[in-house]
């Protein structure tokens, strides 16, 4: 018979042979038991097949949002255009002159992605503007970014020869530029704006930091009827001032001359000025150190007028009457130093004399009596410790001794070892002349009830009565009196530090300053004059301190500005113990 | 004309591939020159080239990728298994060569010159890895008491570990995606899938903690804002200046900007130029040879061609579905080339075996050859 045997193929055996134990269990753990490996790979495939076409679906759907997306650099240029337009508002002088305000300009840009031929664009470009740096053109319009700004602020005659040349990718858009009529006048309190137009420096950048720059953000700036800001200053007064420091700068040959003019009563400043400064139109002038605004940004030891501080105190105590004495017969040792007056005079001297006079070892002996931690606190309430900050973002941290001795009070009785910013000692002398209160000072405008609300009573009215009494003194007979003019009732205090090079006082180096108050039975205004390193003149017989240049500079500054912040003319005043001090004893 | 009547080999072969895939493919390729025409002579002017350079060299790639995919497709299983082993052992030999001998270009070394040819030996690695991973994992299914999944871990490993010294992230991710992929198909219990791409995220994390610009990559993807993001930023815009239709040929611009715009970024491109409508039958192009080759591949008797094929088709959609995503920002960025449409002459020659492999493995052949060869699983065991 023909048997017909199935003959298992050699696979069939393989299959059927038994799987070693081991073997066993690894299939089992890899793929589970009894399965169709042949039917679940189907399925997975399956499944892969609906991982991909979903992926490319996916895709798909993506490359169809892009289709109806609309085109975005349009919206983009649109934005690019607010961000430059940025509006800023009119800076005004208290009297209504304009001191920053915005002018529009074309500026001219290009896209480099979108110009056809470089070398043409260039050749067209420097012919009508030949001031173009040809290397830096090529460069900028030879990148890959799709702008760049070829030049900012260009005149409406040169956009109308590049609009006419018709160069592929090259185009203009209306800028603000910042103009500040008054040039350099006011450039220390206005400050001024980078190309972008944001403020960087002053009250520029106050404004900016008052939430100006937040509005740009949201798209709200581009408007130019922003409310235009009023100023304190005042644009007479800041001018008179500043042609007498630089009178005084060049006769007396000084690094620097300095200024401020303080209403005592809404600490309203109404002329600041820090010579040499920089035309804000031309800010490049600002890096300058030697142009930093040296009444904010600059610290200093102030000198004798910090001895109105040392009096004040004494006074205020109640322990210390005008009748008081000290005794100035021999030089204060202390130490290993010797503390010496510039005129001894070898006797007991009472307060008045101790000012007048201007002695240190009064002033120390004065501040010894009260204590140390008296004094320190006495210069913390009036100001003197701690960072004086106005709207200017500038602004400096006084230097303290790192520890206040019984030597630190000596010295910074008269004036040295403790460095602050001139504004903060002026801020804490008008505290003296107004009646006791210490008021921030302000660049904005201020009315007298508003600055009574932030200000503080530190001192006894009748305290400043009698420093009204001492600082008319001074100037009747004192170190002050080259500062006298007729028909104003000055009072004023000199101050004259020796700068500190190379950690040792410099007896040629010296800070000179000078604080008038005007008129003193009444004050209103308190003027501030500074010189740094004044160099003696023909007419001041070899001497450099401020009696004979800080004085007689505030003597012409205030006849100048006495007219212009209307202060009225009164001759034939009797002196100051009878005017002030009369009232004083009245008033007790 | 070709006629069933007549058995000479180009008829057979004529009558049993699968003409469907291969006229995507050649219209895929078609595409590429296209493109390219539009892509790349930007970069040849920025090189100093004349500005068909790149166009030329496509063409010239082109005709011998060709007659590669052409060839390919007369083998035979078995001799696609041969000639991968041949492949991927050359390749390994050269990876490692690069090592030593590559030159550096931009911080890694994948490139190695041979008789003046400048040849990416990762590329030719790839579809000779898949068929050799396929081939092991149909054996694991067919003789269990060989221990092919170990071989297949081992290879994986080790074809990591080269790619990774290179360093080439891009093609080692890719590599382990299929490999995950074909194991995954091989039938093994979810939890392993789970386990693998835990160890894929783990991977992921370290590269993510140690190399710093794989983090950055990732970081500006998640918050654009963090870094530049150039090249993303430049290829949306050019899709949408293309709109529906493009700007019409030569009317790009971003092209001049963008400096992988023949390479990595030529989808975008070519958006501008010619339009989303043409990128949609690109991805169209791309969807249909993928689910084709799978669909073929889930109808194979045959273990291994299932696997190869499978692995093959997955490797050419990942590359080109990743390259899109990263040109329309959809994933982090990573630099990876559009399969025969972006330029470079080791990928479109690999590009072109790897097809020619999936073009001979989907060719319908007659049950009795395959009996004949003695592959068939025995039906109804498990």
């Amino acid at each position: 018979m023909d048997e017909q045997v199935e003959i298992p193929s050699p696979l069939e055996i393989a299959a059927a042979r038994p799987m070693p134990w081991h073997r066993r269990v690894i299939q089992g753990l890899l793929y589970g038991r009894n399965v169709d490996r042949h039917r679940k790979a189907k399925a997975r495939i399956g499944l892969a097949i609906l991982g991909f076409s979903i992926v490319y679906m996916i895709i798909a759907a993506k490359l169809v949002v892009f289709a109806v997306a609309p085109e975005s650099h349009v919206a983009r240029r649109g934005r690019a255009q607010d961000a430059v337009a940025t509006a800023r508002p009119d800076i005004l002088d208290r009297r209504g002159r304009i001191l920053a305000t915005d002018v529009k300009m074309p500026s001219l840009f290009a896209e480099p992605r979108r110009i056809i031929d470089v070398d043409e664009a260039i050749e067209l470009l420097t012919a009508v503007m030949p001031d173009l740096d040809t290397n830096e053109l090529r460069e900028r319009l030879g990148s890959k970014r799709g702008f760049v700004w070829l030049k900012r602020e260009i005149t409406a005659k040169q956009q109308q020869e590049i609009h006419r040349l018709g160069i592929p990718g090259v185009g203009f858009l209306t800028e603000n530029k910042r103009v500040y009529p008054s040039g350099p006048e006011v450039s220390h309190v206005i400050g001024h704006v980078n190309i972008d137009n944001q403020g960087i420096a002053g009250l520029e950048k106050w404004l900016d930091s008052r939430g100006l720059a937040d509005l740009h953000l949201a798209g709200f700036a581009t408007d130019r009827q922003q409310k235009p800001i009023e100023l304190a200053v005042d644009l007479a007064v800041q001018h008179a001032l500043r042609e007498e420091l630089m009178a005084a700068r060049t006769k007396f040959k000084a690094k620097a001359t300095a200024g401020v003019v303080l209403d005592v009563k809404s600490g309203e400043i109404l002329a600041m000025v820090s010579e040499p400064d920089y035309d804000p139109n031309n800010p490049r002038e600002a890096l300058d150190p030697d142009r930093i605004n040296r009444l904010t940004t600059g610290v200093y030891e102030m000198g004798s007028t910090f001895k109105v501080f040392t009096v004040a105190m004494a006074l205020d105590s109640g322990k210390i009457s005008l009748a008081s004495t000290f005794d100035a017969r021999q030089s204060l040792r202390y130490g290993r130093f010797a503390i010496k007056d510039d005129h001894p005079l070898g006797r007991m001297l009472t307060v008045p004399e101790v000012f007048t006079y201007s002695s240190n070892i009064g002033a120390a002996r004065m501040a010894l009596s009260l204590g140390v931690d008296n004094h320190r606190a006495f210069l913390g309430r009036l100001g003197q410790l701690n960072r004086l900050r106005t709207e200017l973002p500038e602004s400096a941290e006084p230097i303290l001794p790192r520890r206040w001795g019984e030597l630190n009070t000596v010295t910074i009785a008269f004036g040295h070892g403790l460095s602050v910013a001139p504004l903060q000692a002026l801020m804490g002398v008008a505290a003296t002349m107004n009646g006791g209160y210490l008021i921030p000072p302000t660049f904005l405008k201020r009315s007298p009830e508003e600055a009574m609300q932030v200000g503080k009573q530190v001192l006894k009215p009748d305290t400043s009565l009698k420093m009204r009494y001492l600082m008319r003194l001074n100037a009747e007979i004192g170190t002050g009196k080259k500062a006298d003019v007729n028909g104003y009732y000055i009072g004023g205090k000199t101050g004259t530090a020796e700068k500190v090079v190379g950690g040792r006082y410099a007896k040629n180096k010296l800070l000179t300053d000078f604080m008038a108050v005007l008129p003193a039975d009444d004050p209103k205004y308190l003027l501030l004059i500074m010189l740094d390193e004044p160099q003696a003149a023909p007419d001041t017989h070899g001497f450099a301190t401020a009696g004979w240049n800080a004085a007689p500079t505030a003597s012409k500054v205030i006849a100048r500005v006495g007219p212009l912040l209307g202060l009225e003319p009164r001759f034939d005043l009797p002196t100051a113990d009878r005017l002030i001090l009369a009232s004083a004893r009245e008033s007790r | 004309m070709v006629s069933r009547a007549q058995r000479t080999p180009f008829v057979s072969w004529w009558w049993t591939v699968d003409r469907l895939l291969l006229a995507a493919v050649l219209i895929v390729m078609l595409a590429g020159v296209v493109l390219s025409l539009a892509a790349s002579p930007p970069v040849a002017a920025r090189l100093g080239l004349d500005a068909f350079y790149f166009v030329n060299r496509h063409v010239m790639y082109i005709l011998p990728a060709i007659a590669v995919m052409i060839a390919t497709s007369f083998l035979s299983p078995r001799q696609i298994r041969r000639l991968s082993l041949a492949v991927f052992v050359g390749s390994i030999i050269l990876l490692v060569a690069t090592l030593f001998f590559g030159a550096e270009i931009k911080g890694a070394r994948r490139w190695i010159v041979i008789l003046g040819v400048n040849i990416q030996p990762s590329e030719f690695l790839k579809p000779a890895f898949v068929i050799l991973t396929s081939w092991l994992f149909a054996e694991s299914a067919r003789k269990p008491d060989v221990p092919a999944n170990t071989f297949a871990l081992m290879l994986l490993l080790g074809v990591l570990t080269l790619l990774v010294l290179q360093p080439d992230f891009g093609q080692a991710m890719l590599v382990a995606l299929v490999w995950g992929a074909l194991f995954f198909m091989a039938g093994m219990r979810l939890i392993w899938v789970a386990g693998l791409l835990g160890a894929a995220a783990v991977g992921l994390l370290g590269a993510y903690a140690t190399i710093p610009h794989v983090a950055r990559r990732i970081k500006r993807f998640l918050d654009p804002a963090s870094g530049d993001t150039f090249q993303v930023d430049m290829a949306i815009d050019s899709f949408m200046r293309g709109g529906w239709f493009g700007r019409g040929p030569g009317e790009g611009t971003v092209k001049r900007v963008l400096p992988d715009s023949h390479a990595d970024f030529v989808f975008a491109v070519g958006a501008e130029e010619f339009g989303i409508v043409l990128c949609l039958i690109i991805v169209a192009l791309f969807a249909f040879i993928v689910i084709r080759a799978l669909t073929n591949a889930m109808r194979n008797e045959d273990a291994f061609a299932r696997f190869a094929t499978a692995g093959l088709a997955m490797l050419f959609g990942m590359q080109s579905a990743i390259n899109m995503a990263v040109n329309l920002a959809l994933i982090p960025a990573k630099g990876m080339t559009l399969p025969f449409i972006s330029y470079g002459g080791s990928s479109m020659i690999s590009l072109a075996f790897g097809t020619g492999m999936l073009l001979a493995l989907t060719r319908e052949r007659p049950k009795a050859e395959l009996v004949g060869e003695g592959l068939i699983l025995a039906p109804g065991r498990a």
